[in-house]
């Protein structure tokens, strides 16, 4: 065993092996990726629906997603457009391009996303004669540790909240990862958006009072997560604010999207 | 073949790497919530230790003991992410369950502790039995300790309702304790004892022994 222990053998077992493993762990990397890319899609239509409470076990996710159709909004005009097309259109890929979203003032970046894309995913439920029953739009923003993306739901009057859920974030599980608890989640249902125009709802300390005059807008908190209940706080009220969707909810009510 | 035999079964009670070792106690804390993510947890270990015991045992004559644990590591490491990149691919509800357990695989004693203690002296056939001899070890206690917290926790197994719950207009009241981690040491503490009880070589000499209890005098 003493051969064993000389410089070049080391060496050499060491470099050997590196690329041995890296050579498996690559091409299980690479090989599997196609499988992995379904899979996160499949999640995310999943997401959608779950944040809309439409998930229904005894339909395929595909079949349920079929009463969706998918619209692109133009944030900086508030109204649907034909500009890009949203299966191609990759949402996170332009908040990062310079020549496909704006900057945000600091003052007006609340939810810490740094660049504002000029077009948006957002998806209509609709019945069968056409109106618009549900709107579900794409929120992100920055909580403790991690970036949290995922979509509320708003009911038709685009002031009532029909759900929200996040898909991928990476918040300390049993603190700030309880923004996945259903229980919490369920909480949001029935809530109010606005108020006099301006968006009020927001997480706050502790339960909400059912009896309080302000109940409609408040969401209770996460216990032990005041940073990450800070961040989802912000991020609702930036993507719902003048500079996120409300431009876009006023249009609709009006009918002119 | 009684030694193959051995190999294999031995590690499931009389040498337990959880109930006997005291090893990866921490994964068997976070989770044994639900009897479905146990059970990929536990086949996720048990390929682990397989085989990387087969592959350290097959270059064992050819890792120099000073970076030998490296070596290991580095084996072990790498299958742990092909298991997770799988893992991704074909069962990715459970994946997102597990998250940073299966990561953590890489540091469960367990699998260090074979390579170390069997692998590295024995051939590569005995030692992937081994492995699976332990994976399956863990995989006992795992399961046992799943199956109690699922079902009189959640009063459910792999889901489906067992125990009606209140809440849901049965009978059964959950015991919330049991969905918590804490819950998983009183069950594996009471594991332990059970398996004690049977086979009493098992049973560790005491440290100390508490001395007489001496009457109480007063003062002077």
């Amino acid at each position: 065993m003493s051969s064993n222990d000389s410089i070049s053998k080391t060496l050499i077992v060491a470099f050997s092996l590196c690329i041995v493993c890296s050579i498996i762990v690559s091409a299980a990397a690479v090989i599997l990726q196609p499988a992995q890319e379904a899979n996160k899609s499949l999640d995310r239509k999943r997401n959608i629906l779950a944040a809309a409470g439409m998930l229904d076990d005894s339909k395929s996710v595909d079949e349920l997603f079929a009463q969706i159709s998918t619209r692109v909004v133009d944030l900086r005009t508030g109204k649907f457009t034909e500009d890009v097309s949203a299966d191609s259109y990759d949402q996170r890929k332009a908040a990062k391009d310079p020549s496909a979203s704006d900057a945000l003032p600091a003052a007006e970046d609340l939810a810490k996303v740094a660049r504002r894309e000029h077009y948006a995913v957002v998806y209509l439920v609709e019945s069968a004669g056409g109106d618009i029953e549900k709107i579900i739009l794409p929120i992100h923003g920055y909580g403790l540790w991690s970036t949290l993306y995922g979509f509320i739901a708003l009911e038709s009057d685009g002031n009532t909240v029909a759900g929200l859920g996040f898909y991928e974030h990476a918040e300390t599980p049993g603190l700030g990862g309880e923004v996945d608890n259903p229980r919490w989640k369920g909480t949001w249902p029935g809530k109010q958006v606005y108020r006099d125009g301006e968006v009020e709802i927001g997480l706050i300390k502790g339960s909400v009072d059912p009896a309080s005059a302000d109940a409609a807008w408040q969401v209770d908190g996460l216990a032990g997560a005041t940073l990450t209940a800070r961040g989802v706080t912000n991020l609702v009220q930036f993507w719902l604010g003048k500079n996120g969707f409300e431009p876009f909810l006023n249009n609709l009510q009006s009918g002119e999207a | 073949m009684e030694t193959v035999k051995e190999t294999l079964l031995g590690p499931i009670f009389k040498n337990n790497p959880i109930a006997l070792q005291i090893l990866g106690v921490c994964s068997a804390l976070a989770v044994t919530s639900s009897l479905q993510v146990t059970l990929v947890m536990c086949v996720a270990l048990t390929t682990v230790t397989a085989f990387s015991n087969f592959f350290v045992s097959a270059i064992r004559k050819h890792i120099p003991g000073s970076i030998r644990i490296i070596v290991q590591m580095v084996i072990i490491a790498s299958l742990v992410i092909v298991v997770d990149q799988f893992l991704k691919a074909y069962a990715y509800a459970i994946s997102k369950q597990l998250s940073v357990f299966v990561g953590l695989i890489i540091t469960n004693c367990i699998v260090m502790g074979r390579a170390e203690a069997f692998a590295m002296k024995n051939p590569p056939i005995p030692s992937f039995i081994d492995g699976v001899g332990n994976g399956l070890g863990y995989s006992v206690v795992l399961i046992t300790v799943a199956v109690v917290r699922e079902l009189f926790g959640a009063g459910k197994l792999m889901g489906f309702e067992i125990l009606p719950l209140v809440t849901d207009g049965g009978w059964y009241i959950p015991n919330g304790l049991l969905l918590l981690p804490p819950s998983a040491f009183f069950l594996i503490g009471l594991f332990i004892w059970g398996l004690r009880s049977f086979q009493k070589e098992q049973v560790e000499e005491p440290d100390f022994t508490i001395a007489k209890h001496t009457p109480v005098r007063e003062g002077v």
